[in-house]
């Protein structure tokens, strides 16, 4: 039994991150909707902004953490055979931090800090 | 498991729950290229061009399409599941009016963020 998010502790966490996936994804989107069409510098220094860098660093660790969460179920629902379950999400593990670490080369090599 | 989809008869509750699975699972294979997009469209003068035509392009309209449907399935079906966790809208007839508003919304909202995206 996973000690990093078992039980309530992911209850939590799942609905937590979902918090803040939320209120992200309504900034973001309302933001292309006032802004229109962007051209690349337009882009590039929102996202080189320090605040809009670290926003969005935080809305993918709250992406990961809360994918993390819902696959595991996804994998422990349909995946049975001991064996198998674990070399489920141990790929899914390895590819989520792995997404983790590609993002913050990208975002820390954006931003303007 | 009983899985032809052509007879099982589901609640619209029920099949919001499969939906925002599916949804869920379809999400989260989206993480790696939003990544790749994102990479490509903070990168150099040419990246930045071809993100946007990756997401212009006939088979991206039409993945983005999906994705927002996803998102806003996924996403309402989501609030709605948060409010039941304070107990709100657990009896009928909101139980099944909200089904129902997230069912019908999820694709209308989706139109508008495609729009929007691309």
């Amino acid at each position: 039994m996973s000690r990093q998010a078992s039980g309530l502790q992911a209850w939590f966490l799942q609905r937590l991150s979902a918090v803040y996936l939320l209120l992200f994804v309504v900034y973001f989107f309302t933001s292309l909707l006032v802004h229109g069409d962007f051209i690349l510098y337009e882009w590039q220094e929102w996202f080189a902004h320090p605040v809009m860098t670290i926003a969005t660093w935080l809305f993918f660790v709250a992406l990961l953490l809360h994918a993390w969460i819902g696959i595991r179920d996804v994998v422990i629902d349909y995946i049975h055979p001991p064996a198998i379950r674990l070399l489920f999400l141990s790929l899914l593990m390895l590819l989520l931090t792995g997404c983790g670490v590609w993002m913050s080369f990208v975002l820390i090599t954006a931003s303007a800090f | 498991m009983h899985l032809n989809l052509l007879q099982i008869r589901l609640p619209p509750a029920g099949w919001l729950s499969i939906l925002h699975r599916v949804s869920g699972v379809f999400l989260f294979l989206a993480i790696p290229w939003l990544i790749y997009l994102l990479d490509l469209s903070l990168g150099s003068g040419e990246d930045f061009v071809h993100a946007t035509e990756l997401l212009q392009s006939p088979l991206g309209s039409a993945v983005i399409l999906v994705l927002m449907w996803a998102l806003c399935h996924h996403l309402l079906a989501g609030i709605r599941y948060l409010l039941m966790d304070i107990d709100v809208g657990v009896d009928a007839p909101i139980y099944t009016n909200s089904a129902w508003a997230v069912l019908i919304l999820s694709p209308a909202l989706a139109v508008l963020l495609t729009a929007v995206v691309l």
